[in-house]
This record gives C-alpha cells, sequence and structure tokens, in this order.
C-alpha cells in the first residue's frame, strides 16, 4: 500500500480495484496518521473511487442472446425470448 | 447362438447322404445361410469381455467378443467406430450392439458392431477413471492452470440447452444477485451430439475477439442438470475436457447435481455444484454491493472530517496554551526600564571616576621634570663634544705621520732618470721627424713647380701673350656678337692689362667675330 494516492486513471479501474482501493483509502483516513494535505487529496481519491463503483453497480441491466453460430463461430446473437 | 449355427450343417450333410436333396453350389449354400442368419439375428445386444483388438489403415475396427467358452468375431466399419463413445479395448467388460452376417470367403461369422457401452457401472466407472488418470497425468486438471474468477463480470457466457430449467435457474438467480449480459450457446446436453457441441461452444466463446459485433464475455459457465451416468457422459469426453482446459476465458462448470462429478468440473477453473451456484459464483450482489460502498463512503467522510475536527481542536488547545505576548515583553520592558534608569547614573558615575584617575596622574606632570630631561641630555651632547676636538686632533696627528712616512718612500731620482731617457728619445725622434719632413715637403714643391709650369702654359695667359684677348661683357665672358652687343660695356684683356671699352659701337662688332674665333679653344682648356 503506497503513502500517497494511486495515480492510476479512476475511470479505468475495474470494479474490483476501485473498491480495493476505496477501502485502502478510508482504513488510512481512519488510522489518522495522514498530513492534512494528504488526508484532503485521499477523500478526493475516495469520492472518485467511490463515483466509480456507484456508476457500475447503476449500470446493471439484464440482457439475455442467443449465439448464433456458424463452423464453429459467433457470428452474431439474437434476442432470448421467454427466460 | 452357436448351437442355432452349427445346427444347419448336420442337416445338410445328413441330406447328402439321402440322396435325393437338393444340391447346393458352395455360394448357394454360403449365400443361404448369410441370409438365415441375418434375418434371425438382425439386431442384437451381446455381452462380453473384449479379446484382441486391430485397428488397421483402413479406419475398421476388429476386435473379438469372448466369454469363458466362445469367441465371437466383431467389427466396427470405419463410419460406426468413429460414433462410438467407447472404444474397445482388451479386457474391457462390455455389451455390443450389432447385427450378425457372416464373411463366406471364409466361411465366418461375425458381428457388425454400431454401439459398445461399457458393461455395468463399474466398468464405466474405471474406463473414466483411467481416462481421469491420463489427462491428470498431462496437467490438464493442475491447480496452477486455475484462474480467478472476474469479481463483477460484463458479459456471462452460457454453455447449455436454451430450453429447461438449467438456463432459467441461472438467469433467475442472475437476475437476483446482478442483472447482467447473458450470452447463451445452445447445445444439447446429451446424446451423441452433446460433446462435440460442447467442446465447440467453449471454443467458439474463446475465439470471440475484444470489440467485435458479439461482446466477449468474461466468464464462461457450463452447464447441465442432474441425470444418469450416462446421461452426463458427454462431459466427460476428452474433447469437452480439453476444451475447459484449453480456456482462455475462466469457466465455471455447472454438470448434474452435486453428488455427480464429471471430468469437466476437474478442468474448469471452478466447479459449481449446481447451475443456481454458478450463478452465485459468477456475479456478487449487488445490494450487498451498494450498500458495501455506501458505507464506505459513510467512513471516509466521517474519517476526513473526524481528522479536521481533531486537527481544529488540537489547535485550538495549542492556541490556549500560547502566553499572551505582553507576558512576553513586559519582563523584558521592566528589564528596560531598570537598566535605562541606571543608565545616566552610570555615566556620570563613570565620568567621575576617570575625573579622578586623571586628576592622579596629571598631579606627577610638572615642568621641571621636562626641565630636568633637558638638561640631562645637554650635559650628555656637552660631553660628546668636549671629547670631539682632541679626537679630530688625534685623528689629523695620525694620517700625518702616515703621509710623512709614505713621502719619504717617494724616490725623485727614479722620475728624473726615468725622464732623461725619455728627452733623448724625443729629441731624436724629433730630428728625424723634421728630416723626414723637409724630404717631404721638398718633393711637394718640386712637383708642385712642374705642375705650375705646366698650368702656366696650359693657361690662357700664355695664350694672350701670343695675342689673343678675352673679351668680357658687364663682368660676364663675351663669347658671341649679340652678347657684345647686348652688353653695356666691354672689357677687353691683354697678357698685360684689362682694357675698358665703350657701349657697343660698330668699332666692337668689327672685334667681335675675331674675338669668338679665338676663344673656344682658350675657354676649352680653362674649364
Amino acid at each position: 500500500m503506497s503513502e500517497t494516492p494511486s495515480n492510476s486513471p479512476v475511470d479505468q479501474m475495474s470494479f474490483e480495484q476501485a473498491m480495493a482501493e476505496l477501502e485502502q483509502v478510508v482504513g488510512k483516513l481512519e488510522r489518522g496518521d495522514v498530513p492534512l494535505e494528504q488526508s484532503i487529496a485521499l477523500y478526493e481519491r475516495g469520492a472518485a473511487l467511490k463515483a466509480r463503483c456507484e456508476a457500475m453497480l447503476k449500470a446493471a441491466e439484464e440482457k439475455v442472446e442467443k449465439i448464433r453460430a456458424a463452423e464453429g463461430r459467433a457470428v452474431g446473437t439474437d434476442p432470448a425470448e421467454g427466460l | 447362438m452357436s448351437d442355432l449355427f452349427e445346427d444347419p450343417e448336420p442337416g445338410a450333410t445328413a441330406g447328402n447322404t439321402a440322396g435325393n436333396a437338393p444340391e447346393f453350389t458352395v455360394s448357394e449354400l454360403s449365400g443361404a445361410v448369410k441370409r438365415v442368419v441375418e434375418g434371425e439375428f438382425g439386431r442384437v445386444r451381446v455381452r462380453g469381455e473384449v479379446g484382441r483388438v486391430s485397428m488397421p489403415r483402413s479406419g475398421h475396427v476388429y476386435f473379438d467378443l469372448k466369454d469363458d467358452r466362445s469367441v465371437l468375431a466383431a467389427v466396427s466399419w470405419k463410419g460406426q467406430a468413429a460414433r462410438l463413445t467407447v472404444k474397445p479395448e482388451e479386457g474391457m467388460e462390455v455389451i455390443a450392439t450389432g447385427r450378425m452376417t457372416t464373411f463366406p470367403g471364409q466361411s465366418k461369422y461375425q458381428l457388425i458392431v454400431d454401439d459398445i457401452v461399457p458393461a455395468g457401472a463399474g466398468a464405466l466407472m474405471a474406463m473414466l477413471e483411467k481416462l481421469r488418470q491420463r489427462l491428470a497425468a498431462e496437467g490438464l486438471f493442475a491447480a496452477e492452470r486455475k484462474r480467478p474468477l472476474p469479481y463483477l463480470p460484463q458479459v456471462i457466457g452460457v454453455v447449455t440447452s436454451p430450453s429447461g430449467a438449467v438456463i432459467r435457474d441461472i438467469l433467475h438467480r442472475l437476475r437476483d444477485r446482478f442483472p447482467r449480459h447473458v450470452l447463451i450457446w445452445p447445445v444439447a446436453v446429451q446424446g451423441e451430439r452433446c460433446a462435440p457441441e460442447v467442446a465447440a461452444a467453449i471454443r467458439g466463446f474463446n475465439a470471440i475477439e475484444p470489440g467485435g459485433p458479439v461482446p466477449r464475455p468474461d466468464v464462461l459457465i457450463v452447464a447441465r442438470g442432474g441425470g444418469s451416468l450416462e446421461d452426463l457422459w458427454g462431459f466427460n469426453d476428452e474433447a469437452v475436457v480439453r476444451a475447459a482446459a484449453e480456456s482462455r476465458i475462466p469457466l465455471i462448470s455447472a454438470v448434474g447435481h452435486e453428488t455427480d462429478t464429471t471430468l469437466i468440473d476437474h478442468a474448469a477453473d471452478r466447479r459449481a455444484p449446481t447451475p443456481t451456484a454458478a450463478a452465485e459464483m459468477a456475479v456478487p450482489v449487488r445490494r450487498d454491493l451498494l450498500s458495501a460502498l455506501d458505507a464506505f463512503h459513510a467512513r471516509l467522510g466521517q474519517a476526513t472530517s473526524r481528522g479536521l475536527d481533531w486537527r481544529g481542536q488540537r489547535l485550538r488547545d495549542l492556541g490556549r496554551l500560547l502566553p499572551q505576548p505582553e507576558a512576553l515583553t513586559q519582563a523584558a520592558g521592566q528589564r528596560l526600564d531598570l537598566w535605562s534608569g541606571r543608565l545616566l547614573s552610570g555615566l556620570t558615575q563613570a565620568t567621575g571616576r576617570k575625573r579622578a584617575e586623571f586628576n592622579t596622574r596629571a598631579a606627577h606632570v610638572r615642568p621641571r621634570l621636562l626641565t630636568d630631561l633637558t638638561r640631562r641630555l645637554a650635559e650628555r651632547v656637552q660631553t660628546r663634544a668636549d671629547r670631539l676636538a682632541p679626537a679630530l686632533t688625534r685623528q689629523t696627528a695620525q694620517g700625518r705621520r702616515d703621509l710623512g712616512r709614505l713621502s719619504q718612500r717617494l724616490a725623485p731620482d727614479t722620475l728624473l732618470r726615468d725622464a732623461g731617457r725619455k728627452r733623448a728619445d724625443l729629441d731624436r725622434l724629433t730630428r728625424r721627424l723634421t728630416i723626414a719632413a723637409e724630404a717631404q715637403t721638398q718633393g711637394w714643391r718640386t712637383r708642385l713647380d712642374a705642375l705650375d709650369r705646366m698650368r702656366a702654359t696650359l693657361g690662357y695667359q700664355e695664350t694672350l701673350k701670343r695675342g689673343f684677348a678675352v673679351v668680357r661683357g658687364d663682368g660676364h665672358v663675351v663669347t658671341s656678337k649679340s652678347a657684345a652687343e647686348a652688353a653695356q660695356s666691354l672689357e677687353i684683356e691683354f697678357h698685360d692689362g684689362r682694357l675698358t671699352a665703350g657701349a657697343a659701337t660698330p668699332a666692337p662688332s668689327r672685334a667681335a667675330p675675331k674675338k669668338p674665333k679665338e676663344e673656344p679653344p682658350e675657354q676649352g682648356s680653362l674649364f
């Protein structure tokens, strides 16, 4: 765990990465041993991570399709009805 | 069976002995036998142990089926052999299904086999175990091959039958937990088509390129409901197991019920006991995540504000501990007042002390001290001066004595002798000089006289004696008539004197022509 907030762009992180880093950020802030300026940066990072996770959770939409295969390869999809 | 087959032969032999029995050719009889055998045993199931197996390049499979007393030749033609789910292996207890026929060329009868199943569950399990061990030895089931499942897949690929309870169970559980994009690759989940279709579906999902028209799944589920060992047999197929092991997309197997284990379960990255459990493995519960996220967010805010509060409190506490600024300066101010009050008196005292000291010293300073010093110095000068004159006299006397001594040593005779000798030399040289000078002078005089004589003979004055004259006009020698005419006056020189003539007249013009004729040689010799 690095002392300063990670530099990786939040909008490219997977849900799991963002969630794990959010947990680290919260843990660091709760220990209260970070300097004031860094704690503000951590808070901002944490807020961004939370927004990223939330967006991915909100984008939960069911879509069920059947593969249309030709010679062993998926060439398209058809909506799956009635499942 | 063999009893039935052997019966006709004794019958035929019996007919021959009877004499009036019809006579067959070999081929006729063989054909008759073939018809009987094929008609009687068009479809039979035979249980026995597989004996010697032969698989020539033709693709047909020849083997023996035997029990403790008899042996039956069996063959599976190329097309049939390819469809066999169980390949015959020596020692295997099987139930072979097929039809009987004969091979007239060798007087043989044989079973054409189109299906073989292991005889009994024990044999099937033994065969399964053998395959499992072989694939395990290849490392297909190794723990290090297992890939972790993605935490939150966007797309889930499901290999199963599109109809039936299995896909409904999966979709239902996904819907509960975290609705996702599901791609179903429809396959047969039992029977002959099962294994090749499942293997093809797993490979097909892996062949999808990211960014193509069909999204590439992040995780795969291979699912089938419960069934008999034979029903699930396709999921033990080597091709299916290999496809699952080679899948680059993490794969969850969910075949049969919890107690059923198929080989694909060993090759899968995760094994789910049921299709529903597979859905639970595939996605987290969205609600839980949302609440966890909210909890994190709340803790984030609390921790931050607590950090700020704590710092603020600490700041206020420290601020209170800070002493008042006046308190810091008061003591110093007081000291300043004290010392500045004592400054003036201190100065006065110091001045007084210095003055007293000065007075003490000044008291010792008197004119007498100076005059005494002067007198002492004057006395010292006098003493020295008194000693000066005698010293000088003494010095002079000494010098004089030295001079006298040196003078005595000076010898005038020597000088006089030397002078006399030098005078004689001088006289001798003087005489020789006089003689030489006179001789020299005499020579020069003789030469001068000779040269003067020569000069006199060559000079124009001698010419004048011979009757020539020199005419001068205004001081210059006149050599032409025009010059004579231009002159103010003319002077004629003869050898015995000069005569001045008047201004230019007819008379001089007479004399003029004569003179220039005479003069040039004279002038040429002159200059």
